[in-house]
């Protein structure tokens, strides 16, 4: 038996920084079935559940622990999954240090209870031995709704799966040649496996979704073509794809992309791999613009992809980096440089290829309307980060292009959908839309959230 | 799902491909192109709609066998099926409320240039076309061309079809002329246009270009096809494929195209394709 700590997280297995920084395995091994229990004793089992309250979809995080604490996995796995259509994804990929475990009571003295680890673990024992291909699940009789559902990030599949468990009849149009959004061609496989997203197909198919990928919603078939093709509800959930760029000098140097593109390559095109078709630069220093997790994927694959250096390079200090803390801390130990407190202003070129990243430093000011400092320019004081790639990593919005081929469609000044808070209905009749398409870039659990709170509101309607 | 139904070859490498992609075909229009995949491990490459029958769903493209990827396309036969095809992609040409235009293709550039000569003459337009090759074989297309077409002129660099020279050189001559056009649109490798563009700033008539930069997505995700038009960062992708060709800064276009020339070359050496 394994005894936990009251005040630490029961340790979990890694690959060793200088193992893991050189290939794309995953990196967290997860927990075994003793140290899954050893963890879940620290549980209090609190009367006032703060977790809960912590989590965007109100997991019932003791109620599925309290099932690890007696070995029932199998019932954990049934109340994780009641609020959870992903857990073996959102276990790895939560901010969990900012939503249930930032409110754990454990966390006011110490460690909070792993959350996340155990939804991981609980997902990953249970799924390893469903097939969903031949242990098909029961289908109801037809409900008499037919839905497209548009984008497969974690909005659509959740949407998908939700309407599909409760009869309807499910297709799901995706723009790429595979389906699961971020979750395929954004998030690394050392970080979220590509075998995870793989198993939420065989799941789609098992309830009879349709899957019609390499179709864009908006030129392949508008909104209103659909509807003559019979469909009679509509979820968008296209998440929010458009790299924002900097606006400086040297942006379209070679050698600058952005992290969606960095990312794109090696996820979706598998640019990592020795026989691959698709190119990409293995840059010996590279510099990543940005503190989020998109930054951090793409620091740490530029490292796995040979950079002898990586600098990420941030305008405001590391306690405001918006990353994970996991992701910051596995950075750090596989060799990242942080630049903090430096804002770019130019990307210096020779001969059109990048030459160097010019920045100015900063000092934290006053905070502002996010809550943060902000970060302030100090006269005269100039670096110059060496480098031959930039990857830059300042942000997404939503894609424009089903609002502009919709004008019915309300978008905020921002170009996000606007949709009802409680039934996530648009300003169309039917048309239903969530995830980062309508909050902007946000994550991957509330996206699921909005996914699932839309087919819910759907099937009221009948 | 995309069936190859048809596959020729019209010119030296240059092949002419009709697959079923009915999903493509219902919207498509003249100046809109598709990203294809070949195989499962296949790269993503973008290829402009020469065709769309949108009775029968039957999608034709024109291309040349350059690269890997297009010498792998050019392998396939009929009953072959593609792992994917995305479209319609980008805006559709303008085509409405022209008088007159002059059409101008360049090699390969031909096939694109095709369907916006074909819609353009269907919808009311004078159309004359000048079109250049290296020699005569590689001027694609031209009976196809001639049909919708006012006037034709064929110019080769080595003189073995109509006249010796360059399209900019017949370019000059109509505009020296005086005659009047609305529009001038110019599709081929990326130093003919911007030496089309260079001759029409000077009697100042509008020219529409087609870019052709690096792809990955096709639907403004990556910001990889990124080019600057008038001073503003354009995905050609989404907000192109053409653009005004007077504000296209052809220089840095050109440069980002050579980006990963070494590796593929590399590539093309690794995996010999014949097609
Ligand atoms: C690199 C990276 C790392 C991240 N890391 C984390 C993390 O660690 N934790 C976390 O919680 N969140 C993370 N996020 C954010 C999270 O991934 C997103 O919030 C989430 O994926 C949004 O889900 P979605 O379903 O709304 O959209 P997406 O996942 O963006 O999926 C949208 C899908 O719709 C498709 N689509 C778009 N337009 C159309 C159309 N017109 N027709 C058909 N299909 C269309 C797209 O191709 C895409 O597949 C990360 C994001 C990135 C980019
Ligand atoms: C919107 C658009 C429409 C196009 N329409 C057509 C068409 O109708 N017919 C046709 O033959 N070609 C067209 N192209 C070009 C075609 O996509 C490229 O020839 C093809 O991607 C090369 O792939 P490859 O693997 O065979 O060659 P590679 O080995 O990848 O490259 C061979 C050469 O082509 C260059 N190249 C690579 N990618 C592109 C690209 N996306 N565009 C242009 N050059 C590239 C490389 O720098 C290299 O010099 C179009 C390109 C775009 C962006
Ligand atoms: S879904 Fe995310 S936030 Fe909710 S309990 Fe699980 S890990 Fe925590
Ligand atoms: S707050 Fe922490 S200790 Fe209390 S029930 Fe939730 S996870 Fe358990
Ligand atoms: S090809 Fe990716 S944005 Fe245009």
């Amino acid at each position: 038996m394994i005894k936990a700590d009251p005040f630490k997280k029961t340790p979990i297995a890694e690959l060793a920084p200088d193992v893991r920084n050189k290939c794309f395995e995953e990196v967290v091994l997860g927990y075994t079935l003793d140290e899954a229990i050893a963890e879940s004793q620290r549980c209090l089992d609190c009367k006032q559940q703060f977790c809960v309250a912590g989590c965007p979809v109100n997991v019932d995080i003791p109620g599925f622990i309290r099932h690890i604490k007696t070995g029932d996995i199998e019932k954990a796995y049934g109340v994780l999954t009641h609020d959870n259509a992903l857990p073996a994804i959102c276990g790895r990929v939560c901010p969990q240090e900012s939503q249930c475990e930032g409110k754990c009571i454990r966390a006011k003295k110490g460690e909070s209870v792993a959350i996340g680890r155990l939804e991981r673990f609980t997902a990953d024992y249970i799924e390893k031995n469903i097939n969903f291909k031949t242990d098909k699940p029961e289908r109801p009789a037809p409900i008499g709704i037919k839905a497209a559902v548009i984008g497969s990030g974690p909005a659509g599949l959740s949407c998908a799966v939700t309407l599909a468990k409760a009869g309807a009849d499910v297709t799901i149009f995706e723009a790429l040649h595979k389906i699961g959004g971020v979750l395929t061609y954004g998030i690394p496989e050392f970080r979220l496996p590509k075998s995870i997203v793989a198993k939420e197909q065989e799941k789609l198919e098992a309830y009879d979704v349709k899957i019609k990928t390499n179709t864009l919603i908006g030129k392949s078939y508008t909104l209103d073509q659909l509807k003559a093709q019979g469909f009679n509800r509509f979820f968008i959930g296209s998440g929010a794809g458009l790299p924002s760029f900097l606006g400086i000098e040297g942006e379209n140097l070679m050698g600058v992309y952005s992290a969606n593109e960095y990312l794109t390559r090696v996820n979706l095109m598998g640019a990592f791999k020795e026989d691959a078709i698709t190119p990409i630069k293995h840059g010996k220093r590279v510099a990543v613009i940005g503190g989020g997790n998109v930054a951090m994927d793409a620091a740490r694959t530029a490292k796995r992809l040979g950079a002898e250096e990586v600098t990420i390079v941030y305008r405001r200090s590391m306690n405001e980096l918006p990353a994970r803390l996991e992701e910051v801390h596995h950075a750090e130990e596989e060799g990242i440089l942080f630049k903090t407190l430096h804002g770019p202003i130019e990307i210096l070129g020779e001969k059109s290829a990048v030459a160097g990243l010019k920045c100015q430093m900063m000092r934290l000011s006053e905070k502002d309307a996010s809550g943060r400092q902000r970060p302030v320019p100090i006269d005269d004081a100039y670096i110059t980060v060496d480098c031959d790639t930039v990857i830059i990593a300042i942000g997404q919005t939503p894609n424009p292009l089903i609002p502009m081929t919709m004008k019915a469609l309300d978008t905020t000044p921002k170009g996000c959908i606007v949709a009802d808070d409680d039934t996530m209905e648009t300003s169309v009749s039917g048309v239903y839309a969530g995830g980062d398409a309508v909050t902007g870039a946000a994550t991957v659990i509330k996206a699921m959230g909005a996914g699932k709170q839309a087919a819910e509101n759907m099937l009221k309607t009948l | 799902m995309y069936t190859i139904i048809r596959k020729d070859r019209i010119a030296g490498d240059v092949y002419s491909m009709t697959i079923e992609a009915p999903h493509v075909t219902t919207n498509a229009k003249a100046g809109q192109f598709v990203i294809i995949i070949v195989d499962e491990s296949g790269e993503r490459i973008p290829l402009t709609i020469a065709n769309a029958e949108q009775e029968s769903g039957e999608l034709t493209l024109i291309f040349q066998a350059i690269g890997y990827s297009t010498k792998k396309l050019a392998a396939l036969e009929a009953g072959d099926k593609l792992f994917a095809v995305l479209g319609p992609l980008g805006e559709a040409a303008p085509i409405e409320g022209f008088r007159k235009v002059l059409m101008i293709g360049g090699g390969v550039g031909i096939a694109p240039l095709y369907p916006q000569i074909k819609a353009l003459y269907q919808a009311g337009a004078e159309v004359h076309a000048i079109l250049g090759g290296r020699s005569a074989e590689l001027v694609i297309l031209r009976d196809e061309c001639t049909q919708y077409t006012h006037e034709l002129e064929v110019v080769t660099d080595d003189g073995s079809l109509g006249t010796k020279g360059l399209v900019t050189d017949a370019l000059e001559a109509h505009l020296k002329s005086g005659e009047d056009f609305d529009l001038v649109v110019a599709i081929g490798p990326l130093r003919m246009m911007q030496a089309v563009v260079g001759v029409t700033k000077r009697y100042d008539v509008k020219t529409n270009v087609s870019l052709n930069p690096i792809m990955i997505d096709g639907t403004g995700m990556c910001g990889g096809c990124r080019v600057h038009v008038g001073g503003k960062m354009k995905f050609a992708c989404v907000d192109g494929p053409d653009f005004d060709g007077h504000l296209v800064d052809f220089e840095e276009l050109i440069s980002r195209q050579g980006m990963y020339r070494t590796e593929e070359a590399h590539t093309c050496r690794l995996l010999e394709v014949k097609p």
